[in-house]
């Protein structure tokens, strides 16, 4: 879309009448002198901006088509602004600098404020939209079959895959025989020349739809009871696989009272705007609840909350240790590989570097995958190999040890390249030079070596540490956190704060997006303040060894 | 290489065996301390990465393509789990999928950095050390958390223009190309950085434009590290597995990672055979890749952070 690139721009300019803007350097303003007008680079610059344009033009029309004016503007914007910058003469940075910006500005940047501004609401399952939607999901789900309720013949269908595609509930109207397909969003007529109906009134196919057999359909039996179709008297659910009925809702929102109420039991829930639930005087809560601003409740309940603080500590430490027990074991060990290798007496070392490499060739998700089945208990090779029956993932720490392993394998190729390569950057002289002096083989790798190495490698270490800080892959893969402990299924031994955060965000026991969010800004500062400390670290090192 | 090589001086050599004899254990000895030893580490470690390959590899081969009954070594040699995986699955689809995917997102991706990268290296102006500083830190932030915004707003999308909405490449690829700025410009620019200026300064003082200055000059000349950040973006599109998961659940439109993973995310034993299958062909674009960029490699990665 914005891969335009500044064609030679400064090109089309004559002498003298180049801006003497601020913020521009000297090199490049003097640079554009005489600066004459290349015909590939004027062709591939109108290429591109018409490229451009078309691009704005397609995605202006269902913008306008769906009169969402709010996307309109910032695209008129964007594109106005491409056009302005790489005509103009001027600001030649940012010539370089829009295109990935761009980029990482819709993708990256808006979506994680997106998700740092939900740190503070306590949205998640139960609190997802505003009040309205709460209100019309009470009144759905309090639908009850009523004397005198209509019957309807029903067939389960779907407009994608039989076994995971969207459900849609075809009915046909035992009265006037018309068909409609229903699914949360509400009934609409199908016309009667696309439906076949049995008789009994039970649709047996419809154009565009996959209806269920029996079979596809018991398997998404949880999913059918589920499913609540709205209708203008109360709403529409399954009683069975082959039945509908159209009920009526018993528990409805009276503005009056600001409340919800129950018409058979006259129970009544008031809305609180701080939590952003209906609450019966009882302290009772509706199960939906609305998105509402909660300040900085969630981060306070990282803090002090037991259940989730004791975790919190416990995993952070574990967390320290993996990062740094993977990204210090990877390079000592690729280190050591390196130096032995590193000899010019050595021979064959282009096949060693070769075959060495490869784990970092090897798809490293497939290759978790694999690990995670040789540490099986009852199968998998370790055990095998080693005629042991170690349940490694069963137990704490033999299941830490077997990720730092899993780690060290996938990980050390790549520190073994990296150090091949900067003890090629290392003078011979100098370390010579400490031998001549008579320094031992182990002395000169202390004082000489290694300090090097560490001062060209250590951008990378830190890189390679906030890598693993956040390594989801790592132990979602292999131990998927576990084991876990007897009394809290929510936080295991080998978990990262990643995984125990990912847990909270889309875990089993309901999403908690807010929490999440306030738990992944704490990570976000964990990991920036280490790699600001270590980075400032670096800096000095760098100014006494250079 | 222990053999005894010119030690005979003279005489029979009957009367200097036992010599000869106890030179050569010296110089076995310290042929072990100066080289041996190296060998011995080399053919460890080329043991320890090698091993869970050949199981790998075993698995794939093995006629009854399941985890119980796979051993370190392979135990047959059938070509069933191959066939399998293209009968069975979508694979061929995956395989397609994945190599546009992570070949036109390291690609795009390696341009769109190289270009951020001239500017931060070349160029003063204000906002410049800000603007390095804050594409670490973005970087920083566990991005996959970011996946509910992200699902939501690729529902918009999906809804406006489903040509680039859920289960399209296209789409996948537009959100990993959000990423491309970030720890490569920073290796980008490091290198870009060991450039003499010189040479670009000569090239303006002849009349080149700045375009002309990164396109002719910079571009060839940084081609190690644009092999190098271009293999480590191939490397991680392909192994990319959560955002990819979220937006790709048609069985034709996934890619190797998340198909893969749905092999043996339930039916972990039997389907271990197949699995093994597809791990291995996984693995040829990569290590292609790798042949291709390998003598750039160790420069590239270390010229970049030396001076970083």
């Amino acid at each position: 879309m914005s891969t335009s690139l500044s064609g030679p721009g400064a090109a089309t300019q004559s002498p003298g009448r180049e801006p003497a803007g601020p913020g521009l350097p000297g090199k490049s303003r003097t640079a554009r002198h005489r600066a004459p007008t290349t015909m590939t680079g004027l062709l591939v610059k109108v290429v591109l901006l018409g490229l451009t344009a078309g691009i704005a033009i397609w995605a202006a029309f269902p913008l306008v088509e769906a009169e969402k004016w709010v996307g309109l503007a910032p695209l008129a914007a964007t594109t106005a602004g491409l056009f302005y910058l790489y005509l103009t003469s001027r600001h030649i940075p940012a010539k370089y600098l829009v295109p990935g910006t761009l980029f990482l500005i819709a993708f990256q940047v808006v979506p994680v404020l997106y998700t740092a501004s939900t740190a503070f609401t306590n949205f998640g399952d139960g609190h997802r939209g505003t009040k309205e939607d709460a209100v019309v999901a009470i009144q759905t789900a309090s639908v009850k079959q009523v004397p005198g309720s209509t019957e309807y013949a029903l067939s389960v269908a779907t407009q994608g895959d039989p076994a995971t595609g969207p459900l849609v509930f075809l009915v046909s109207d035992p009265g006037t025989g018309v068909v409609s397909a229903g699914d949360a969003g509400g009934l609409r007529q199908l016309a009667p020349a696309d439906v076949t109906v049995a008789a009994g009134g039970k649709v047996t196919a419809a154009d565009g739809y996959t209806v269920l057999n029996f079979g596809q359909a018991s398997a998404r039996s949880q999913e059918i009871t589920d499913l609540v179709v709205p209708t203008s008297g109360g709403a529409l659910r399954s009683a069975g696989l082959s039945r509908a009925y159209e009920g009526k809702a018993i528990r409805g929102y009276d503005a009056g009272c600001d409340c919800v109420k129950d018409i058979d039991t006259g129970k009544t829930w008031t809305a609180d705007e701080e939590a952003g639930a209906f609450v019966a005087p009882d302290g009772e809560r509706l199960a939906q609840g609305w998105k509402v601003t909660v300040g900085l409740k969630n981060f306070s309940r990282v803090l002090t909350d037991p259940a989730i603080s004791g975790p919190f500590f416990g995993t952070l430490l574990w967390n320290l240790a993996f990062a740094v027990g993977s990204t210090g074991g990877t390079f000592i060990l690729g280190m050591f590989i390196a130096l032995a290798l590193h000899s010019p007496r050595m021979r064959g070392t282009n096949i060693y570097r070769v075959l060495l490499i490869l784990p970092y060739a090897m798809p490293s998700f497939a290759m978790l995958l694999v690990w995670r089945d040789m540490f099986n208990t009852d199968f998998g090779l370790i055990n095998n190999l080693f005629g042991l029956g170690v349940d490694w993932f069963g137990q704490e720490w033999s299941a830490r040890i077997a990720v730092i392993l899993v780690q060290l394998w996938l990980g050390y190729p790549y520190m073994f390249l990296v150090a091949t390569g900067a003890l090629q950057a290392i003078p011979k002289e100098l370390t010579e030079a400490s031998s001549v002096d008579g320094a031992s083989p182990w002395q000169s790798f202390r004082a000489v070596t290694l300090p090097l190495l560490l001062v060209a490698l250590s951008p990378l270490l830190i890189a390679s540490f906030a890598y693993n800080f956040n390594n989801f892959n790592a132990i979602y893969l292999t131990t998927e956190g576990g084991p876990f402990p007897a009394d809290n299924p929510s936080a295991g031994a080998t978990d990262l704060l990643i995984t125990y955060t990912y847990r909270l965000a889309f875990g089993a026991q309901g999403a908690q997006f807010g929490l999440a969010a306030a738990v992944s800004i704490f990570i976000f500062t964990i990991v920036a303040v280490v790699s600001a400390v270590s980075f400032r670290r670096t800096r000095k090192q760098e100014e006494v060894y250079s | 290489m222990t053999s005894l090589s010119g030690t005979p001086v003279g005489g029979g050599a009957t009367s200097t065996a036992p010599a000869v004899n106890r030179n050569a254990g010296r110089r076995r000895n310290r042929w072990f301390a100066q080289v041996g030893w190296r060998h011995l580490v080399a053919v460890s470690a080329v043991a320890f990465s090698l091993f869970p390959i050949l199981f790998v590899l075993s698995a794939a081969l093995n006629p009854l393509g399941t985890l119980s009954s796979t051993e370190l070594l392979p135990t047959g040699a059938s070509l069933e789990n191959f066939t399998n995986l293209f009968d069975r699955t979508a694979f061929g689809w995956w395989f397609f999928n994945s190599l546009l995917i992570a070949g036109v997102a390291s690609f795009a991706s390696v341009f769109l950095s190289a270009l951020a990268a001239y500017a931060f290296s070349r160029m003063r102006f204000s906002g410049r050390r800000v603007g390095l500083l804050s594409l670490l830190l973005i970087q920083m932030f566990p991005q996959f958390l970011a996946i509910v915004a992200i699902f939501l707003l690729f529902t918009t999308i999906t809804d406006l223009w489903p040509a680039i909405g859920f289960n399209t490449p296209w789409g996948l690829l537009l959100l990993y190309l959000g990423g491309a700025l970030g720890v490569n410009t920073w290796l980008m620019k490091g290198f870009f950085d060991t450039l003499p200026r010189e040479l670009d300064e000569s090239a303006t003082v002849d009349g080149a434009t700045h375009a002309q200055v990164f396109f002719r000059i910079m571009l060839p000349l940084v081609a190690p590290i644009l092999a190098v950040t271009g293999l480590l973006a191939f490397i991680g599109t392909i192994n990319e597995f959560l955002m990819a998961n979220v937006f790709l659940t048609n069985s034709e439109s996934k890619t190797l990672a998340v198909g893969m993973f749905g092999l043996v995310a339930g039916e972990r034993n039997n389907n271990f055979g197949i699995f093994a299958a597809g791990t291995l062909l996984t693995a040829i674009p990569t290590v292609l890749v790798f042949q291709m960029v390998q003598r750039y490699i160790v420069s590239g990665l270390t010229a970049g952070a030396v001076k970083g």
